[in-house]
């Protein structure tokens, strides 16, 4: 069984993100980058399931410039047998995203797509639907609980309702939430085995993509919110507070 | 401008959230040609339906293949009545439903989606979206390209529609079931029994932090709280990741994002991806002991304190009027 995990360069979520004085963009030369932590979560899952199941092969693959490489270095140090950069100097949106992952499953032919929900840079939440809906597979979003059993998998879902369960066959796309687990750390002999692994190069062309933008970004600027920020010394007077604001609503 | 506004709904009743997609839909149309239609999908939906018909004319989609919202089916169809309906526009509220459904709908039409819009603007020909990236820390403005757009909105960010004196038309259409999947299958759900207002749609919530040490400390003074003040609670992710609440509650960039009259935050520090779930709410009023946590940043009125010792006091002056 193969398992394809998507792995995005993201900003570190601990660091504070600052816009760049024309509004083109958020700057980023401080910043240091990490695996989307959502990310992070689907490879560390898909390597519990090879764990498991001896069988399973599992690729990392990201889509961006040669400094892509570091978290591609990080997923295989925590575990991937292999891993495939998609050379492209743009920031692509979630449609053409999902267009390349597509085309990499088609070249690869995993039994199984595991990513993150979303990115959290972009936060979209798309990307994951949007390829599964191109390869015609079935999905689950936001697992909380991934069974893999022979030929079926069991899905607990996070919906605003509660948990669903859900069962689906392969292959099929799962996007993961926060509960799912709690990636592990590289260790150093992983760090050490994961110098020696190579990393695939393809270009667009080879997959036949061309990027169509199909969201783009006009401008963006930093989100800020007036707050009155009094503070109030006893919980009689917080009180008052709590009671005036209620009146108001 | 030919819009359908994604209806979502409970099996009973039509949620309050989409009636915040409808107005986003509203605010877009102006002229005679111009139409905003709900879309209604599932299995009995009668009463859904004439609910629903007191905000717009809504077209229904019944099959017993639809009872559940199972994405593959669901996205299908919609992507199926846009089409013959020869929708610009796709819209719905934001919830963890959309993001599955519409998201897989919106490949299925072009990819031309943006989800959580907070704001919007016409320039020139262009319909201009704001949009919350970085866990809320900045709004984004795009444009789609193609058409049809597809375009989740955050609920918090648009008032609901109000119902008009008459009552629209209710339309059904017969979905094409042919080419739906049933690959697959709801098992299970685990729903939550809760006596309080759901926290998306509460004019008041009380939220807990790191600073309530188990459930019955949480449910005593957080919901003690949100009791006193006929409100909802939340929660931070530390106490959701710590078994202490359950997951439905968690207010944050990767939970809810909520914007009620009155927010009070009861013993959380203010991370940055919680603060992405509740900065729109109009009034902020947190207890921390820490003076430096930086929800007070974002707190119209603040307490350095134990919320141990506040808040029990706290509900006593309340219910003492």
């Amino acid at each position: 069984m193969k398992i394809l995990v998507p792995a995005k360069r993201v900003p570190d979520t601990d660091q504070k993100i600052e816009v760049c004085e024309d509004h083109s963009g958020i700057e980023t030369g401080h910043l240091p980058f990490v695996v989307n932590p959502f990310d992070a979560i689907a490879l560390e899952e898909a390597i519990r399931i090879r764990e498991d199941r001896v069988d399973a092969e599992i690729v990392a693959v990201s889509v961006g410039d040669l400094e892509y490489e570091e978290q591609l270095r990080t997923a295989l140090a925590m575990g991937a047998d292999r891993a495939i950069r998609v050379d492209c100097i743009e920031s692509l949106d979630p449609w053409n995203t999902a267009c390349v992952l597509k085309a990499l499953v088609e070249q690869e032919s995993p039994d199984l797509v595991l990513m993150g929900k979303q990115a959290v840079d972009g936060d979209c939440n798309q990307t994951g639907q949007f390829l599964a809906a191109m390869l015609d597979w079935p999905q689950a979003t936001f697992a909380s609980r991934i069974k893999c059993l022979e030929d079926k998998l069991l899905v607990d879902r996070e919906t605003d309702a509660g948990i669903e369960t859900v069962e689906l066959p392969f292959p099929a796309v799962i996007t993961v939430d926060l509960r799912l687990n709690e990636p592990r750390y590289a260790s150093l002999p992983g760090i050490m085995k994961a110098k020696k692994k190579e990393i695939a190069e393809i270009s667009m062309g080879d997959l036949g993509v061309q990027n169509a933008e199909k969201m783009h970004t006009v401008s963006v600027r930093s989100a800020k919110t007036a707050r009155k920020r009094v503070m109030v010394s006893s919980s009689c007077e917080l009180a008052e507070k709590l009671r005036e604001s209620l009146k108001s609503t | 401008m030919n819009i359908l506004v994604y209806l979502e709904h409970d099996g009973s009743e039509v949620k309050k959230a989409s009636l915040s997609a409808l107005s986003f839909a509203q605010a877009l149309t102006h002229g005679p040609d111009d139409s905003v239609r709900f879309l209604l999908i599932g299995e009995n939906l009668d009463k859904v339906a004439s609910q629903a018909a007191k905000y717009a004319p809504t077209l229904v989609l019944e099959a017993m293949e639809l009872a559940h919202p199972i994405a593959e089916r669901y996205a299908l169809v919609i992507a199926d009545a846009v089409e013959s309906q020869q929708a610009d526009m796709l819209v719905a509220a934001s919830t963890s439903q959309a993001k599955d459904i519409i998201s897989r709908s919106a490949a299925l039409l072009g990819g031309a989606m943006a989800s959580d819009v907070v704001a919007h603007a016409r320039v020139g020909e262009e319909l201009q979206l704001d949009r919350p990236i970085y866990a809320g820390a900045v709004i984004a403005t795009v444009v789609l390209k193609g058409s049809p757009q597809i375009i989740t909105v955050q609920a918090s960010a648009y008032e609901a529609s109000p119902p008009s004196d008459s009552t629209f038309a209710v339309t059904p259409l017969s979905p094409n079931l042919d080419n739906v999947p049933q690959r697959v299958q709801i098992i299970d759900v685990e729903t939550k029994r809760s006596s309080r207002p759901d926290v998306t749609e509460a004019d008041v919530v009380v939220s807990g932090g790191r600073a309530l040490r188990t459930s019955e400390d949480f449910e005593q003074l957080v919901g003690g709280l949100a009791d006193a003040l006929h409100g909802a609670t939340g929660s931070s992710r530390a106490l959701v990741d710590g078994g202490i609440t359950p997951n439905e509650l968690q207010v944050g960039q990767t939970g809810k994002i909520i914007a009620p009259e009155v927010y009070v935050a009861l013993g959380i520090s203010g991370a940055v991806q919680h603060l992405a779930g509740m900065k729109n709410s109009k009034t902020v009023i947190a207890i921390n002991n820490d003076s430096e946590a930086p929800i007070f940043e974002e707190a119209d009125y603040g307490l350095v304190g134990d919320v141990y010792a506040i808040v029990p006091d706290l509900i006593e002056q309340l219910n003492s009027g």
